[in-house]
């Protein structure tokens, strides 16, 4: 992708792409539209502009990696993997459907683009750093993203893994929080305490960047910052907001994994076409 | 057509024998790479590490972790070799070999020594009794228990050939080599070590010396037994358990692992779909081990030749009685 952002379009993307997730998952009838609005922006960053992956050659070697380890955020994932051209738009409108490409959590069996299973929380992040071991070892070109919940950092696994990969100098290797604040059953911080999160990850050797993980520029900009080699494998805490774009949905525990209904869909959509471009 | 045996002179681990052959497989095949968690030493890949050290992944003492990181490596062409002990390889990364490995059916073959009780003196938190039943609950997994060294130098050698995810137990200690050099393996097929007519032992791991002891006492008192070596526990091999069903009428299952889940569990299934005879299952009766030396486990257990022959009987006479 090109190596200028032009920030207004990728704002737009994300906007369109916001209304199509809530327009699958109401469709779907379950599903977790909170969690896939707060990653849209980052998955838009990542697909429209940073990402070096070609959607006609899903298994080129060279390929960047995404991992997707909160595997319930999917449908943002499949939106953008869609837009970009990795399969038929038409399947979107069968989420959840038996039989279809597009499962409830992310199946790399079915799905092109999809380079790991995940579903189980804390986990497919240990398997972005194997694709990482194996691109260092191997002296290949290719970067690797994780993308991880904030409530997912509760796993101990998580923490395993970080100690390895800084361990191992993977710095061909980005990992994503998306820190919205808000797990299935109430605010990080009530269950589990999470912060200071980002000073956990530099205690486990990491290099931290904190950035608002709806600021495109800034998007763009930490993801930019993230590639240049430091020994270091890299984390951006992107501050987040579940839901995020929609009013009512905003902050609100209670659409961690609900669907929108009929009603709550359409004021949600007339939401989004009358909010500027961008701050969505 | 029974199988040539080895004189019965040598002991050897298969942990040991499994270092070696992977050792020896890597040098052949680069996509190969080991795994293990603080282990390289007890798992016999320490010789594996000093060749390959570009090749070799230390996870430390996280086996949640090295299962996700084999899933990743096989995603880029790697065939990763996983080693732990069978306590902790399943036991305590079993959601990842489920959700990374088994569901998208990656080419990662995990390999754990000290199973069953046999581990001895650490006790029953080391003792992994129940690992063959899990792993054989995930679909698009293989499950073998090799019977000695040769066979297990032969499992690893078709594993690689092989592609997809495979569970392999080993054990800590020295255990009869039974069989010679010649010996083939295949993924699923059970083959007969001895012929009989009377009754039919399917044995793995261990229990296959057992079981060969057994049959010989049987044989004094005139009973033949077959003795089947069901070394892939997952495939089947069940056209050699139809077969024994329908030949011998009597199935006795003999296993280093709870009787639930296990080979035990896998014949019964089989059998009673298919030709239902009676079957009497050796093995760990729904209970956890203890410290204690392997042979003194084994005979508190009733992991034993005798054992197997008492249930031979048993067998035999539930047959009669039809």
């Amino acid at each position: 992708m090109g190596q200028t952002p032009d920030v207004p379009a990728l704002e737009a993307r994300a906007r369109e792409f916001r209304k199509t997730i809530l327009r699958m998952i109401t469709q779907a009838g379950s599903g977790h539209p909170g969690g896939s609005l707060s990653a849209i922006d980052i998955l838009t960053a990542l697909y429209f502009h940073h990402l070096r992956v070609d959607p006609a050659r899903p298994q080129w070697p060279d390929r960047d990696r995404f991992v997707l380890s909160k595997g319930h955020g999917c449908p943002a994932w499949y939106v953008v993997l869609a837009a970009r051209g990795y399969f038929d738009p038409s399947h979107l409108w069968t989420l959840r459907r038996i039989g279809s490409p597009l499962q409830g959590h992310p199946d790399m069996t079915r799905t092109p683009g999809v380079d790991m299973s995940t579903g189980s929380l804390g986990m497919g992040f240990s398997a972005a750093i194997g694709m990482a071991l194996a691109g260092k070892r191997d002296g290949r070109p290719y970067r690797v993203y994780a993308m991880l919940g904030d409530g997912e950092c509760q796993e101990g696994a998580v923490w395993e893994a970080a100690m390895f990969a800084a361990h191992q100098g993977l710095d061909n290797l980005t990992a994503i929080v998306d820190r919205n604040g808000l797990q299935q059953t109430g605010r990080t911080e009530e269950r589990v305490r999470l912060d200071p999160l980002a000073e956990k990850w530099r205690a486990f050797g990491w290099e931290a960047q904190e950035i608002d993980g709806h600021d495109m520029a800034a998007i763009v900009g930490a993801l930019g910052r993230a590639r240049a080699g430091t020994g270091r494998p890299e984390v951006i805490v992107a501050h987040t907001v579940k839901g995020k774009g929609v009013s009512f949905v905003e902050g609100v525990v209670g659409f961690h994994g609900k669907a929108l209904t009929q009603d709550e869909l359409a004021r949600a959509l007339a939401e989004l076409d009358g909010a500027p471009a961008g701050r969505g | 057509m029974a199988i040539r045996l080895a004189d019965g002179s040598r002991n050897r681990a298969t942990r040991d024998a499994y270092g070696e052959a992977l050792l020896q497989a890597a040098r052949r095949e680069p996509r190969i790479v080991a795994l293990t968690g603080d282990l390289r030493d007890s798992t016999r890949l320490e010789a594996f590490a000093g060749a390959f050290p570009d090749r070799f992944v230390e996870c430390g003492i996280a086996e949640q972790n090295m299962a996700g990181i084999a899933a990743g490596l096989a995603t880029c062409g790697k065939i990763p070799f996983v080693s732990s002990f069978a306590a902790f390889a399943p036991g305590r990364c079993y959601d990842q070999i489920r959700v990374l490995i088994a569901q998208p059916r990656l080419n990662v073959k995990l390999v754990s020594t000290h199973g069953g009780l046999t581990v001895g003196e650490d006790g029953m938190s080391a003792q992994a009794v129940e690992d063959l039943a899990m792993m054989r609950a995930l679909a698009n997994m293989t499950v073998i228990v090799p019977a000695d060294a040769t066979e297990t130098a032969a499992v690893i050698d078709a594993l690689v050939a092989h592609d997809g995810p495979a569970y392999v137990r080993l054990g800590r200690s020295a255990v009869p080599v039974l069989f010679d050099e010649g010996y083939r393996f295949a993924v699923g097929a059970a083959p007969v070590v001895r012929d009989g007519d009377d009754v039919t032992i399917a044995a793995c791991g261990i229990m296959v010396t057992e079981a060969l002891e057994a049959a010989r006492a049987l044989a004094a008192d005139g009973v033949e037994a077959r003795v089947l070596n069901c070394a892939t526990l997952k495939p089947l091999d069940e056209a050699a358990v139809v077969a024994a069903a329908r030949e011998t009428g009597a199935i006795v299952t003999a296993e280093e692992h709870t009787i639930l889940g296990g080979l035990g569990g896998a014949v019964c299934e089989v059998v009673a779909a298919s030709h239902p005879v009676p079957v009497e299952r050796v093995g760990i009766r729904d209970r956890f081990g203890e410290s204690g030396a392997p042979r003194a486990l084994q005979d508190a257990y009733g992991l034993t030749a005798a054992a197997i022959a008492a249930a031979a009987r048993r067998a035999l006479s539930r047959k009669r009685r039809g």
